[in-house]
């Protein structure tokens, strides 16, 4: 091979090789393209992300920036005269007389004296609209809590009707003119005078928090939905989690490989992607049509949730389970356990930190969870806070189901500010998750 | 409540029963554990079991079946003009016996002739409480006094516990079967109700839906039309929406970062993925409705398109930001099992990084990928709170995306939100589009785990 150097040919009769063929003007042009192609496929791939980040921001910051302003509430103060002729005109002062006293009549001779020039009815009207329908009650109750009111006069904040709250709110356009506005003029300059004299605040919305649902924006409170979902979450854990532990331990640690374990396999894997509407309907038909257990009641949800939740908790601890490595169940054989010995006292306790991690995320789930909880009847305008598990109650999801439902204005912030609530919830939940693993977790 | 306090003695019965049973093997084995076959406690949970175990069982099986009787005997007792009442009517006569006996209806508003019932209604409760009282406490004291009795020191107690346990265990796995077996049970039983009165292929062939029932015979339009053509076509319309958003969006993101991102771009992204499959639908719903649907509508506007104000374009559009994360996150697993060999000697051959994923690593990856699309397919067929809030009742036969479709989840929930009676077809056909719904899921799901079987490379 030492003539290679002379019959190899040269370089002017065939194509370059070597660097040339790298080096001419198109490969260059390619490779450029290349280059772009692959700068623009990078740049597709940020985009992607990108655009998920933005719609997570999107939705959050839609949520936030509505629902921020429903926490405070805005409130009038009036000087109330609990003139006994309004409460108990016959002079009996039981409950049942001052509850149903004519306490419309007493804001309304408040409110006159506060703006004596108001005259015409209209006017009349328009006044009383600035206070909401939920003063009344506040007062009956003021005056059955201390009935030594009547005849005195008093300092009162009452709750503004939610027209004025979202005015006062810039909610509604404040510059169009009066007759597109529910506010009208004369509104207007009540509530400035009333601002000027700081007798019309924004304050903290205790109701909010402490309340149920209401028919009147400005009334409407989340703790009944809020206790639902505790009831329901709580039924529906001690439900799924025994049960998704012990279906776990058996497949994981016992069961045989045989057609009836697969079986199982299988059918767990495939409930996992079931739709939840259609757990819904299972529910209804099963829980409701065939037991007769009791419409809307925390206590068939929590039933439903748990169905949807078990295999979800079994794939979990499954996996929990798997990761704890042999030699564990081996040293407690060995030293004479027996096999369920074994899983009791060694593995599952291992396993537990994985098995919480994946049972709070499965909770996390449920307590989002809305449409099943529509079929089995938790849709109901409920004015009490349940205080059974079986009590008819809705919960925090579809009471923001119902109120996003509902037209008036006054409900999109306060259905943003459940939203809110709820994500805060979800939020804890998810973080004890994390926390829990990141404590725990262990590398074998 | 008398059944949560029977439940408190039946638990504190068999709380008693483990130490009675602990203190008899301790006191049989005269100090020496080691004359025990078992270990104490053993004997005692075999005399919780014997006492705990059979009468919860008679406890849960009369629970679920008490109602059911008392109500056919209260019924058997009802005069006869009532008994001959149909199904639906006798269904109201029940409840309201039941509402009277409780005392949610006032008494001076209840009806005079039910009271009689009422009182048999009353008295049936009371006496099937206490016989059940009774009945379990004595099953549970037999129970008890049964197990201790067979406590001797050669007794394999532990191992007849661990016979009980392997049951629970297995009985606690078969749950998930008889859940699936609730699920097509009561699907089928309650759409062959439905088919008995609707033929099932004017349901499936049919292109009108409009189903209200006439509550007078002469009312017009009384028929009620059941072709659920347009349901179906209103949710592939808005699922393919979604897909159209998801899958390029969320198998780009899965690309991304598995392929480019860096550490900490990932330790930021990945979970803020996962808070966006974490939002409740409801929320998502709520922001359709609210917020995207409206810009949609505006958008359109302001190029001169007509756009309904619930379009199937709005719904898709969330429901397609709610899907990405399913995507990118099975995918996401998909690409990074393929192993680091394939890209090494891709990029040896001189390709560049995109080449590399889109010749090597997505062909790879493909039965992986086409498993997730068809997971996250499957998941926007049945997704139900963002369609209902954002998609409306309108049940258009029609593939413009700007105009308002409905779906077969969304007829399922209006369908059985509100009134409530059982049997009209009105009612059923939610069941019947349930079984048409899970039947399809179900598919997607089997096909999606077949291709991921039967396609996947082997690579150690």
């Amino acid at each position: 091979m030492t003539d290679l150097a002379v019959s190899a040919p040269t370089a002017s009769d065939r194509p370059a090789i070597g660097p040339g063929i790298h080096m001419t003007e198109r490969a260059a042009k390619r490779l450029k393209a290349r280059y772009a192609a692959e700068r623009r496929f990078r740049l597709i791939g940020l985009s992607a992300i990108l655009f998920s980040l933005l719609a997570l921001v999107l939705l959050l910051g839609n949520i936030v920036s509505n629902g921020f302003t429903a926490f405070r509430q805005t409130h009038i103060r009036l000087n109330v005269e609990f003139s006994a002729q309004h409460i108990a005109p016959a002079g009996t002062t039981d409950f049942n007389t001052i509850m149903q006293g004519n306490y419309g009549g007493i804001i309304l001779a408040a409110l006159q004296e506060r703006f004596p020039e108001v005259q015409s009815r209209g006017e009349r009207r328009r006044l009383q609209a600035l206070i909401s329908a939920g003063a009344e009650p506040q007062l009956a109750r003021m005056v059955a809590e201390n009935p030594a009111l009547i005849g005195t006069r008093a300092e009162v904040w009452l709750p503004a009707s939610s027209d004025i709250d979202m005015f006062v709110k810039e909610q509604v356009d404040t510059k169009a003119p009066e007759e597109e506005r529910r506010v009208k003029d004369n509104q207007v300059r009540w509530i400035d005078a009333l601002k000027a004299d700081g007798d019309l605040e924004l304050q903290f919305n205790t109701r909010f928090f402490t309340g149920a649902d209401s028919r009147e924006p400005e009334l409407v409170g989340i703790l009944g939905g809020v206790v639902g979902s505790i009831y329901t979450l709580l039924v529906c854990l001690a439900v799924s989690f025994p049960l998704g532990i012990m279906a776990a331990i058996y497949l994981e640690e016992f069961a045989p490989k045989n057609r009836f374990t697969e079986i199982i396999e299988v059918n767990i894997n495939n409930l996992a992607a079931v739709p939840s509407i259609v757990y819904g309907l299972l529910g209804l038909a099963v829980f409701i049509g065939f037991f007769g257990l009791p419409r809307s009641a925390p206590f068939v949800g929590g039933l439903v949730l748990a169905l949807m939740s078990l295999p979800v908790i079994i794939i979990a601890a499954r996996a929990a389970l798997r990761a704890v490595p042999p030699s564990i169940r081996h040293a407690a054989l060995g030293v004479g356990a027996s096999p369920l010995q074994a899983v009791m006292h060694h593995v599952l306790p291992l396993a537990m930190p994985g098995i919480l991690t994946g049972t709070i995320i499965a909770m996390a789930h449920a307590l989002g969870e809305t449409a099943p909880l529509l079929m089995i009847g938790m849709v109901a305008f409920i004015v009490d806070i349940p205080a059974t598990p079986v009590d008819a109650a809705t919960v925090l999801p579809v009471q923001i189901f119902m109120w996003a439902d509902s037209p008036e204005r006054g409900f999109v912030e306060k259905t943003s500010a459940a939203i809110i609530v709820l994500l805060v919830f979800l939020l804890l939940m998810n973080l004890t998750a994390i926390l829990l693993r990141k404590k725990f977790e262990r590398r074998w | 409540m008398p059944l949560t306090f029977l439940a408190a003695i039946l638990i504190s019965l068999t709380v008693f029963g483990f130490y009675l049973g602990r203190s008899r093997a301790l006191a049989l084995a005269g100090g020496r554990i080691a004359n025990l076959h078992s270990l104490p406690g053993f004997y005692g949970w075999y005399v919780a079991i014997w006492c705990g175990l059979p009468a919860l069982l008679v406890f849960a099986g009369w629970i679920a079946f008490e109602d059911t009787v008392v109500r056919n005997l209260v019924v058997a007792g009802l005069p006869e003009q009532l008994r001959s009442l149909p199904q639906d009517q006798l269904g109201l006569v029940i409840s309201d016996i039941r509402n009277m006996a409780f005392g949610n209806i006032p008494p001076d508003q209840a009806d005079a002739a039910l009271r009689p019932a009422v009182d048999h209604y009353v008295s049936l409760r009371r006496t099937a409480h206490v016989a059940l009282g009774v009945l379990v406490i004595c099953i549970g004291i037999i129970g008890l006094f049964w197990g201790r009795s067979r406590i001797a020191p050669d007794f394999r107690a532990r191992n007849r516990v661990e016979q009980v346990a392997g049951i629970i265990l297995v009985v606690a796995s078969v749950i998930a079967v008889l859940t699936t077996v609730g699920i097509v049970l009561s699907l089928i039983f309650e759409a062959m109700r439905f088919f008995a009165a609707v033929s099932p292929l004017d349901f499936l062939f049919g292109t009108v839906w409009s189903p209200q029932t006439a509550i007078r015979a002469d009312q017009v339009g009384s028929s009620g039309a059941f072709g659920a053509v347009p349901l179906f076509t209103g949710t592939l319309l808005i699922a393919t929406i979604a897909m159209l958003v998801a899958v390029p969006v969320g198998l780009m993101a899965a690309v991304y970062m598995a392929e480019y991102a860096g550490p900490k771009l990932r330790a930021w992204a990945k979970p803020a993925l996962e808070i966006l499959a974490g939002i409740p639908t409801v929320v998502y719903g709520f922001f359709a409705a609210l917020t995207v649907a409206p810009l949609v509508r505006r958008a359109g506007e302001s190029v001169g398109l007509e756009v309904a104000s619930q379009s199937a374009l709005a719904a898709g559009l969330v429901m397609g930001i709610m899907i990405i994360p399913f995507v990118s996150s099975l995918s996401d697993d998909v690409i990074n099992a393929v192993p680091q060999s394939l890209r090494d000697g891709s990029y040896g051959l001189g390709a560049t990084q995109s080449e590399t994923i889109k010749k090597v690593i997505l062909p790879a990856a493909l039965p992986g990928i086409a498993a997730s699309i068809i997971l996250a397919f499957s998941r926007a067929l049945g997704e139900t709170m963002i369609v209902v809030m954002a998609a409306g009742l309108a049940a258009n036969l029609t593939a413009n995306p700007l105009a308002a479709v409905t779906t077969v989840t969304v007829h399922i929930a209006s369908l059985l939100v509100g009134d409530q009676e059982f049997d009209s077809p009105k009612t059923l056909a939610a069941f019947a589009l349930g079984l048409v719904l899970f039947a399809v899921t179900l598919g997607l799901n089997i096909v999606a785990l077949r291709i991921v079987k039967k396609y996947r490379e082997q690579y150690d």
